[in-house]
């Protein structure tokens, strides 16, 4: 290496260090401001999310007489009470979700298409039961729809029906009430995603030569679908550890998940299988979500990256 | 064989086209030919109506009155997807649950073309746009130069016998823009489809035109080619949004046209009495040394306001006697920078006789 060209190495060199302690410990200050912002946050999550499921977990693992044991995850296996309420659950859940969907679609995609005016003024009336108490609708709903409610009445009257038809007190009346309550969390992220399809996209279907109906099987329908996935995932969820409702309505022929757990705390007091329960139904809620972002993640990334 | 639009491209007659929104009229009376395989370009300023006429011309709005006829057969109450057009839009409209082979075979998908058939016309569609082998890329994985050239390619594989464009390269940086014009031109040389282009950008219509419709308030002020159109704008609409122009009060009586007690040197007949405008192009302005230079050279004096040099060319700012502010360009050559003025030196302004060009003064 020749004297000239050592020099010139040692001169970029030295540009290269200039500061450089100095900038790297400024980047190490900032990150620990940035944390320190973050702290009590971070100290939030930690104690009402991760400390309580930590000691819903713990609970779980103890029987009755205070011993560490299985019993209450093996009740789970040999009750068929236990299981039947379980299968009860999903199948509010389902049905529930795919009458939200049924309904909420059509609904959403009218929002989506109204003047930006008319479509907020409509908005309002999807949000209005928000401001209502579950417990108040959910009465309101038994009214209207028990023996001798409203909807039974008038149908007699009309002769339509000679006896009244059994809406309240069972399956029936708990998935109606906890549609109307759950329509909403379907019904806004569906239109949210609605609203960002480029009318331009739906232009370029017709101009290129699909009709109407064509352009929203092949272009509307699969760009809502991210909508529909987080709208679905929210009211399935909710269904999932819904309470109010189905106690009300069901008549006590309903058994879901929240139910008995409340009947094993508070009936039987016997806090290491509530536990257990609220375990199951956490890791079970958790292994559908995995299942539907892995199902649905590979088509709708595509969607969802390019907004 | 590539596609071969040029057998079935068709001539469209818009005519009495009237479009109202509410109490405002976008469109008046409108009426526009274009001849088989022409590229006319829509230019005029946001709100002129030109994107309107568009999506008229697409079927995405509806007209109030008017007709839109292409190659005879009557299209204004025809569905959009009937109407056999391809339509790049502004932001390129791709789809984004599609890949770019399926984006592009779409329209042959709606046509029911077989798969055999469909994969070989999108190869060829992609060869044509330069996208050879890109096929499988998700759209979000383009440039948006490359979106640009799918939504092209995806608006010509199935062989409308028009095509309209949107502002296609308003999206893109300069130097690519500049590309894409050339590029579209040659295209379009090649394909011979009859185009509709709509633009602001009054270079870019004059670059890729084979005629200029320059609209202003729902109308169309005047249709030419792009050099007729630079040379003889014909409004001082025109005059002011193509290309730069100074414009000067001028005065037509008796047969003869003047500028304060200057008689004019034209080519032209002098038009009807009145105030009329001088519409004076900055490059057509000279420096003239020789005040007692005649012939066909109409001269005006001056003040120097201030010259700046640009490297290829010099622009000089000058004041008229009537405190009007002219714009004169010219080339860097020696022998002109050799005798540049100062600001607040007297001088004289030439123009000659061919280029004096009279609009109404409205």
């Amino acid at each position: 290496m020749s004297l000239a060209s050592a020099s010139l190495d040692h001169a970029s060199h030295r540009d290269g260090v200039i500061n450089a302690d100095a900038l790297r410990a400024d980047a190490r200050r900032e990150s620990r401001g940035m944390f320190a912002l973050l702290s009590p946050g971070l100290f939030l999550v930690f104690a009402v999310i991760i400390v309580p499921i930590g000691w819903l977990f713990w609970l779980s693992l103890f029987d009755e007489s205070g011993q560490l044991s299985a019993a209450n995850y093996a009740r789970f296996f040999d009750q068929a009470s236990y299981i039947k309420t379980f299968v009860t659950t999903f199948k509010v859940a389902f049905t529930v979700t795919g009458a939200c969907v049924l309904l909420g679609y059509p609904l959403a995609y009218m929002l989506s298409q109204l003047p930006r005016r008319a479509a907020s003024i409509c908005l309002i009336f999807v949000i209005l039961p928000f401001w209502t108490s579950v417990l108040v609708r959910t009465y309101a709903w038994l009214v209207i729809l028990q023996r001798k409610g409203l909807v039974n009445t008038w149908l007699m009257d009309l002769g339509v029906i000679s006896q009244p038809l059994p809406l309240a007190n069972n399956f029936a009346g708990v998935v109606i009430g906890m549609t109307h309550i759950m329509l909403p969390f379907l019904v806004l992220p569906l239109y949210a995603s609605m609203k960002t399809i480029d009318a331009d996209c739906l232009r370029a279907g017709m101009n290129l030569g699909a009709s109407p109906a064509a352009t929203f099987r092949q272009i509307f329908f699969p760009l809502s679908l991210p909508g529909l996935a987080s709208g679905l995932v929210i009211v399935f969820v909710l269904c999932l550890g819904f309470f109010v409702t189905p106690a009300l309505m069901g008549g006590g022929k309903v058994i879901m998940w929240a139910m008995r757990m409340e009947q094993t705390t508070s009936l039987y007091s016997n806090w290491g299988a509530g536990a257990a329960l609220g375990v199951v139904l956490l890791a079970v809620t958790l292994a559908l979500l995995g299942l539907f972002h892995w199902l649905l993640g590979t088509r709708a990334t595509g969607v969802w990256s390019e907004r | 064989m590539l596609l071969s639009l040029a057998q079935s491209a068709l001539p469209i007659g818009i005519s009495g086209i009237e479009k109202r929104f509410g109490a405002v009229s976008i469109l008046s009376d409108l009426s526009l030919d274009v001849a088989a395989g022409e590229f006319l370009t829509l230019l005029g300023p946001s709100g002129s109506g030109k994107t309107t006429l568009l999506m008229i011309l697409a079927g995405f709005v509806r007209a109030n009155a008017g007709s839109i006829k292409v190659g005879g057969e009557e299209i204004i109450t025809m569905p959009p997807h009937k109407r056999n057009i391809g339509m790049v839009f502004q932001n390129y409209a791709l789809f984004p649950h599609m890949n770019v082979f399926h984006n592009i075979a779409f329209p042959l998908k709606q046509r029911r073309v077989p798969a055999a058939e469909t994969a070989e016309r999108v190869e060829r569609a992609l060869d044509l746009v330069q996208l050879k082998g890109l096929g499988e890329r998700r759209v979000d994985q383009l440039s948006g130069g490359q979106r640009q050239r799918v939504a092209l390619a995806r608006a010509i594989v199935f062989e409308p016998r028009i095509v309209l464009m949107d502002e296609p390269l308003s999206a893109l940086d300069k130097s690519l823009r500049e590309h894409m014009q050339i590029e579209l031109r040659n295209l379009h040389r090649r394909l011979g489809m009859t185009t509709v282009y709509v633009t602001h950008d009054q270079r870019e219509a004059i670059t890729m035109s084979d005629r200029i419709a320059v609209m202003n308030a729902g109308r169309i002020e005047q249709i030419d080619q792009p050099e007729v159109l630079y040379a003889r704008p014909r409004t001082k609409f025109v005059a002011g949004f193509i290309g730069e122009s100074n414009f000067v009060p001028v005065e037509s009586r008796n047969g003869s046209v003047w500028y304060e007690d200057r008689k004019l040197r034209m080519n032209d007949a002098a038009p009807s009495s009145g105030r009329h405008l001088m519409v004076v192009r900055p490059e057509k302005l000279r420096l003239v040394a020789d005040a007692d230079e005649t012939g066909g050279v109409n001269l005006l004096p001056a003040t120097v306001g201030d010259v700046i040099y640009q490297g290829d060319s010099f622009v000089c700012y000058a004041t008229l006697k009537d405190g009007r502010q002219v714009t004169l360009r010219d080339y860097c050559r020696p022998d002109v920078l050799a005798k540049l003025p100062a600001p607040g030196e007297p001088i004289t302004l030439g123009i000659d006789a061919q280029d004096v060009v009279l609009v109404a003064d409205q």
